[in-house]
């Protein structure tokens, strides 16, 4: 560790603790209603029993890890988190073939672009009604408005990143004596990798968000459900407690995906790592 | 002493004045390039006639736009000329292949490999098996002095050094045919005399046929058997040299400046009609 790491840390945390401690005066000295904004010790208490597990450990009838993860936060973060990857592996496990087709082949890109132009404008929340008419409640409508969100930004990279592939690598290919696949598979594709990995990121930022949208509305479990809950209770506190949890598993997504990024793009330019 | 011989403009006397032992290995006959452009046509290349021989080390040499690009390209199978024949080995060319490497002037390699695998990739596409592409690029990698870069991405190399992966990654395929679009053209002079000193060793060691195209006087006489100048549009073989310096040559000496006043003479003329079609606006076509 050294003292530069130190000093961008303390930096980087004064401004959230100066906000916290003001809020924490604000409601001490009852500046705020505790039911319109509850203190942050207050949430953070119930953060803590959210969290935790809602029974004593009980040896005889579960192991201490499975007692460990059984507290209702650890359940609806895995519910969202299961939700997003369905979503996004079907949504981008649909879009990244569509794409490769679109940005290698003209006459597919000509046929199938002006429906795509069409849909993606439309957002995700607008299927809402129609994903419940199809799938009724549960996970099948979720999975489907995640699949939608997470499908437009792979499928846009990928046309660009294909079509945006500097002709001299293929004419270099070309000359090495490579055949269409070859030049598909080692020239093309990882050309295109930046692209289609930023348009992963977009897309998997862009379940997270409709993930909770579609518990709000949709299943009863997961984040997004859970604070919609509260909200019939009052708890104000639970709702904040939730929506740092879903802050925080963002950013914990955002930074596992980056690092992967930089792994995969280390012979990238644009990135130093 | 006979330094520089030049040859008559016509090309039909120059193959035969070179044809004692020599083998024709590229031959370029009748070939006309256009383009179509909106508003109208440019004539990249006219009426080019040109045979080089097996082995030989030709360099073409002309002003910016003269059309020594699209020369080379068609050579390489890119860009099929308007009209005119082209043969390599006495078969018509209508692909790239690897029978023809090519270097090109932004290097062209493949940022996603390393420099190994960039030199590999080649034989890859051959159908080479692992333990038969281990040894050549190693062999490679010791003669381009990469050895130790072996395992680094593109964007971590210099420009010298990309230019060496890119030579060696074409060296790889055993080609006959090399050909070079101002390959050293981004290099500072030190790295570009060192990269054409190796070039030339290359080439003795290799016997390879290389057409090189330069906008450099200099280099072109460093380097060349042959200089063939290009006009500027229409592009034509305006004069066709051979240079018979003994070599390593020395770009001080006497003889190597004077056919250096000769060339520039030649070139500069064809840059005043660069410079009042593409300055000037005016159009010669
Ligand atoms: N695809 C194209 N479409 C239209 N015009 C072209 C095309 N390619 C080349 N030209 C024109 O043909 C002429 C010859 O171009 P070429 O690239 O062969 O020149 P060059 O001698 O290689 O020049 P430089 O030294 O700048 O590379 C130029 O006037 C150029 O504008
Ligand atoms: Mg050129």
């Amino acid at each position: 560790m050294n003292i530069s790491r130190f000093k961008a840390l303390g930096e980087g945390l004064l401004v959230p603790v100066a906000v916290l401690l003001l809020w924490q005066v604000a409601c001490s000295a009852g500046w705020v209603n505790p039911m319109v904004l509850p203190s942050p010790a207050a949430v953070a208490a119930r953060w803590w029993s959210y969290l935790a597990p809602l029974e004593a450990y009980d040896p005889a009838t579960e192991s201490w890890i499975a007692w460990i993860f059984s507290g209702e936060l650890i359940h609806d973060s895995l519910a969202s988190l299961s939700r997003v990857v369905m979503g996004f592996a079907v949504g981008a496990g649909l879009a990244l073939p569509l794409g490769l087709f679109m940005g290698t082949s003209d006459s597919i890109y000509r046929y199938v672009n002006p429906l795509m132009q069409l849909l993606r404008p439309i957002p995700p929340i607008a299927y809402i009604p129609l994903s419940i008419l199809w799938f009724g409640l549960g996970n099948a409508p979720a999975v489907f408005l995640i699949a939608i969100g997470a499908f437009f930004p792979v499928l846009m990279n990928t046309i660009a990143g294909v079509r945006h592939v500097d002709s001299i690598y293929i004419r270099a290919a070309r000359s090495l004596g490579a055949s269409r696949l070859t030049i598909f598979r080692r020239v093309i594709l990882p050309a295109a990798t930046p692209y289609i990995l930023s348009g992963a990121r977009i897309g998997i930022g862009t379940a997270f968000i409709v993930v909770i949208v579609a518990e709000m509305i949709a299943v009863n479990n997961g984040l997004g459900f859970r604070i919609l809950e509260a909200r019939e209770y009052f708890w104000s506190d639970k709702i904040i407690a939730g929506m740092l949890t879903i802050g925080l598993i963002g950013l914990a997504i955002d930074l596992a995906v980056s690092r992967l990024n930089n792994h995969l793009l280390r012979w990238h330019r644009g990135l130093e790592s | 002493m006979p330094i520089a011989a030049p040859l008559a403009a016509s090309p039909a006397p120059s193959a035969a004045a070179l044809a004692d032992a020599a083998r024709p290995h590229i031959v370029v006959s009748g070939v006309d390039k256009r383009f179509v452009i909106p508003g109208g046509e440019i004539v990249a290349l006219k009426d080019i006639d040109l045979t080089i021989n097996e082995g030989e080390f030709v360099c073409l040499l002309g002003p910016s736009g003269c059309g020594k690009s699209t020369l080379l390209n068609a050579i390489a199978g890119f860009s099929a000329p308007t009209t005119g024949t082209i043969t390599v080995d006495g078969r018509a060319v209508k692909d790239p292949g690897p029978d023809r490497g090519m270097v090109f002037q932004e290097y062209a390699l493949f940022p996603w490999m390393t420099v190994a695998q960039n030199i590999a990739f080649g034989l890859e596409i051959k159908g080479m098996s692992r333990a038969q592409i281990e040894p050549k690029v190693n062999e490679l990698l010791a003669m381009l002095k990469l050895a130790e870069f072996r395992d680094r991405f593109p964007k971590d190399l210099s420009g010298g050094m990309r230019q060496r992966v890119a030579i060696a990654r074409v060296l790889a395929l055993d080609s006959p045919v090399m050909l070079m679009d101002e390959p050293f053209g981004a290099l500072d002079a030190l790295t570009r005399r060192s990269l054409q000193d190796e070039l030339i060793r290359i080439w003795s060691a290799t016997g390879k046929t290389i057409v090189f195209v330069t906008h450099s006087i200099e280099e072109s006489i460093y380097l060349a058997d042959r200089i063939v100048v290009l006009t500027y549009r229409p592009g034509t073989i305006k004069r066709d040299i051979k240079v018979e310096l003994p070599r390593p040559r020395d770009s001080a000496s006497t003889a190597f400046n004077e056919l250096k006043r000769e060339l520039s003479a030649l070139v500069t003329a064809e840059q005043h009609r660069f410079e009042e079609v593409e300055v000037k606006g005016l159009t010669t076509d």
